[in-house]
């Protein structure tokens, strides 16, 4: 080991002359190597941005479907039969189609917009810019995680198509439904497509989680120590080693799930009886799925979260003017919560029959993480206090993700204690609070992200008048359609349900499930006008002329206004302060490229 | 394309880097293989493997002597012996094959002890786990084969050992893993 651990100065230093001339002048570029199967991480960030993009308007488009059966559950819509077939009969919703919309819903939103197309966009545009490095550590296998994630939507997208459906046994696919094929049309092809789609998935998301691990702790440029990065790449750090440990640990539950499926085992199938018929499967257990689920799954929520939380300080500080309030504690508590994401899997599972003395350290464990939530709460709201804000698009949607993230965060505290989850598990209480704090409150992060760094990916600025409506109608909808849920699974309406009109008790609620349904259809209709206005402004958009446009210190801002493959032309610059240095000593801000002068104060 | 900055004279090559990653990142996924068996294993009703195949024995000698060839192949590159370090390239992709082949026997044997792919004992969680360790091996092999083409075909001079490095760390990684199974299933199972 500590032979294959040496190192070699001689090899270096040939790759040191390579690079010098790697920023300027460039090797010839075709269309296919530039576009296409391109090895530069920008590109590669573009990339998985458009898929995503492509991807979330799939999965809101099916939440709108969806909320027109709960909103209208007796409403006939002939327009759906002329899309739909057999799925919508009569225009009407059909249960295996209102199951399948819930799953596809679920899985593209969390699994294919909000980790590919959040951590897969920023953390490959923003890794190498941020911490100045020509590119990734392995540039092939950054292209290969991409290939891989389209591999893994070709599949998906294809699952929609088939005659039996795609799977719709929801997205955390528990067994036994999902394991058996005569349980639900679901659960026949469409669910072996699911399964290998997400393999590719966790493929695509391991080989670019190595790729941002080692890129940030190898690459880093001269002076740029650890504690003088962005917190942006503090978070795609801590993100890419949630995913490197726990996508693993789902891709073997998966593949337990597939033997089941297909070869015969009863690794989660026990005494089971399917429409009278008796199923020889015994001594499986479907509760062993759920930790091996949840044991990524709960990380997962944090791989959605942590990135837009990164983005969110960056582009908090740069528009109040200010430096981040207490750095170390932002850092310290991303890693509070790298760590506690590990030990709270449970508390998915509380009505699983699980231990109640076992239950209660989960609980412990799972109300800890309010901590560190809180001291980052506490130090986005003093960035903010007293700032020279700028009320950017950016600016507004990182405002919104701290509010969501507060509204959704203090639900959090109710769901995590075992006891009070009796009432409230599996109602549109848990719905309203996830929704609220990975769903939206990531969404926000991501906005934010797009807005900010739309002028460097792409040399325009977003229509900011467009940026405006869609802030301000997003985030008054997000609410009107969030919270009135609580009161919903307070009442004990439960979840994933087709048709709730057979309970009188909840009879009161069908009035607040059409405005809930008008504003998810309002809403997704604003998103439609940002994607309008993101494609628009990448080829109409107002030109970007000064290479700062935010007036910000981080390293993406030094290079050129297109930068080409290799970012930087000539050396790649030398840092010599944090990245926070807002209104110093009488200066607006300082880039972390200058050196540190004689007479200046300590921050 | 290796991109590498100064100040990399004193820092691991970020392939190796890399490749210490995925061994983490594998090793989470057979903890969560592992972790499930010993939680199934604790339940009623539950089926080990009484007797350990001896093919399973013959892989092991297999890939011990593999990883040792990969070290010698790796000091004679590193001392520029191209000739000892081609034998002992082609010595470790043998032996790499005879492993997978052992573990095909093994497989065999167990089967005819009738311990198929129906029920949810240690048998099946066998053929899972060993499948999955025996497909990391495989990955191995095209990574030895890919190094052994180049060895013998190859037009251009390297002397960069990080590839050789990269490769022989990896496969005495599948090798500790396969102790590690191996173990596993003798204590446990």
């Amino acid at each position: 080991m500590s032979e294959a651990l040496s190192v070699h100065p001689e090899i270096v230093t040939t790759h040191d002359v390579h690079h010098d001339e790697h920023g300027g002048g460039h090797h010839k570029e075709t269309f296919i190597s530039k576009y296409i199967f391109s090895m530069d991480h920008k590109t590669i960030g573009k990339q998985f941005l458009i898929t995503g993009i492509i991807w979330a308007i799939i999965g809101g488009l099916f939440s709108v479907l969806f909320r027109l059966q709960l909103g209208y559950p007796d409403q006939s819509f002939p327009i759906l039969e002329t899309f739909f077939g057999h799925w919508a009969k009569g225009g009407q919703i059909q249960p295996e189609f209102y199951y399948a919309l819930v799953t596809m819903h679920g899985t593209v939103l969390v699994f294919f917009v909000l980790t590919a197309g959040l951590s897969g966009t920023f953390a490959n545009i923003l890794i190498p810019l941020q911490i100045g490095a020509r590119d990734m550590a392995s540039p092939m296998l950054n292209m290969l995680s991409y290939w891989f994630f389209f591999l893994a939507s070709v599949i998906m997208l294809s699952s929609l198509f088939i005659q039996t459906g795609p799977a719709s046994g929801g997205w955390t696919i528990y067994p036994p439904l999902s394991a058996l094929g005569q349980a639900s049309d679901g659960s026949k092809l469409g669910m072996d497509l699911w399964l290998v789609s997400m393999a590719m998935f966790i493929v695509s998301s391991l080989l670019g989680g190595l790729n941002y691990i080692s890129t940030i702790l190898n690459m880093r440029t001269k002076g740029m120590s650890m504690t003088r990065m962005p917190l942006t790449i503090w978070a795609m750090f801590f993100t890419a080693v949630l995913g490197v440990l726990s996508f693993p640990v789902l891709l073997s539950g998966a593949i337990l799930l597939l033997f089941d499926r297909n070869l015969g085992t009863s690794f989660f199938l026990s005494d089971i009886v399917v429409n009278g018929e008796v199923l020889p499967n015994e001594g499986g257990s479907a509760i062993l799925f759920q930790h091996l689920f949840w044991f990524l799954g709960h990380p997962e929520v944090y791989i959605i979260l942590l990135p837009a939380m990164g983005m969110v300080s960056e582009i908090m500080s740069v528009n109040s003017r200010k430096p981040i309030f207490g750095y170390m504690a932002m850092l310290g508590s991303l890693f509070a919560i790298a760590i506690l994401a590990f030990l709270v899997w449970a508390h998915h599972m509380f009505v699983t029959g699980l231990n109640p003395f076992l239950g209660s350290i989960f609980v412990l464990l799972t109300l800890l993480i309010a901590v560190p939530s809180a001291i980052k709460v506490f130090n986005w709201l003093t960035t903010l206090w007293r700032g020279n804000i700028r009320f950017t698009p950016a600016m507004l949607f990182a405002i919104g993700f701290v509010s969501l993230f507060i509204s959704g965060g203090l639900t959090g505290i109710f769901l995590g204690n075992s006891t009070i989850d009796i009432h409230l598990h599996d109602t549109m209480f848990v719905v309203a609070h996830f929704h609220i704090v990975m769903g939206v409150a990531s969404f926000f992060g991501m906005f934010a992200g797009v807005y900010h760094w739309f002028p460097k990916m792409f040399g325009r600025y977003l229509n900011n008048t467009l940026g405006y409506i869609h802030f301000w109608v997003t985030m008054v909808g997000a609410y009107l359609i969030f919270w009135p849920m609580h009161y919903e699974g307070l009442a004990g309406m439960p979840r994933r349900y087709l048709d709730k009109s057979g309970w009188v008790s909840f009879n009161q609620f069908g009035d607040l499930d059409k405005m809930i349904t008008v504003v998810s259809i309002i809403v997704f209709a604003v998103q439609l006008m940002f994607v309008f206005n993101f494609f628009y402004s990448i080829f109409k958009g107002r030109k970007v002329t000064t290479q700062n446009p935010w007036g910000a210190n981080t390293l993406e801002w030094t290079t050129p206004i297109r930068p080409g493959h290799g970012n930087w032309v000539g050396e790649i610059p030398e840092v010599h302060r944090w990245p926070y240095d807002y209104g110093k000593d009488g200066r607006d801000f300082i880039p972390q490229t200058e050196p540190i002068g004689a007479n200046e104060s300590k921050h | 394309m290796d991109i590498v900055t100064d100040q990399q004279r004193k820092k691991l090559h970020p392939h190796k880097f890399t490749l210490w990653v995925a061994i983490a990142s594998i090793l989470m996924m057979f903890a969560g293989l592992t972790s499930a068996f010993i939680v199934k294993s604790n339940q009623a009703n539950w089926q080990g493997v009484e007797e350990m195949p001896k093919f399973f024995w013959y892989s092991t000698v297999a890939i011990l002597l593999s990883s040792l060839a990969i070290q010698m192949a790796l000091r004679a590159f590193r001392q520029r012996e191209m000739g000892r370090y081609r034998s002992l390239i082609a010595t470790t992709l043998v032996l790499g094959v005879l492993f997978i082949v052992f573990q095909w026997l093994g497989f065999g044997e167990l089967w005819d002890q009738q311990i198929t792919f129906k029920g949810a004992g240690g048998g099946q969680f066998l053929y899972v786990i060993f499948g999955l360790h025996a497909l990391h091996v495989l990955g191995g092999i095209v990574a030895l084969i890919v190094m052994f083409i180049k060895a013998f075909f190859g037009k251009t001079k390297t002397y960069s050992s990080v590839p050789v490095e990269v490769a022989a760390t990896y496969w005495h990684f599948v090798d500790g893993l396969w102790i590690y199974l191996l173990v596993f299933f003798l204590v446990i199972g």
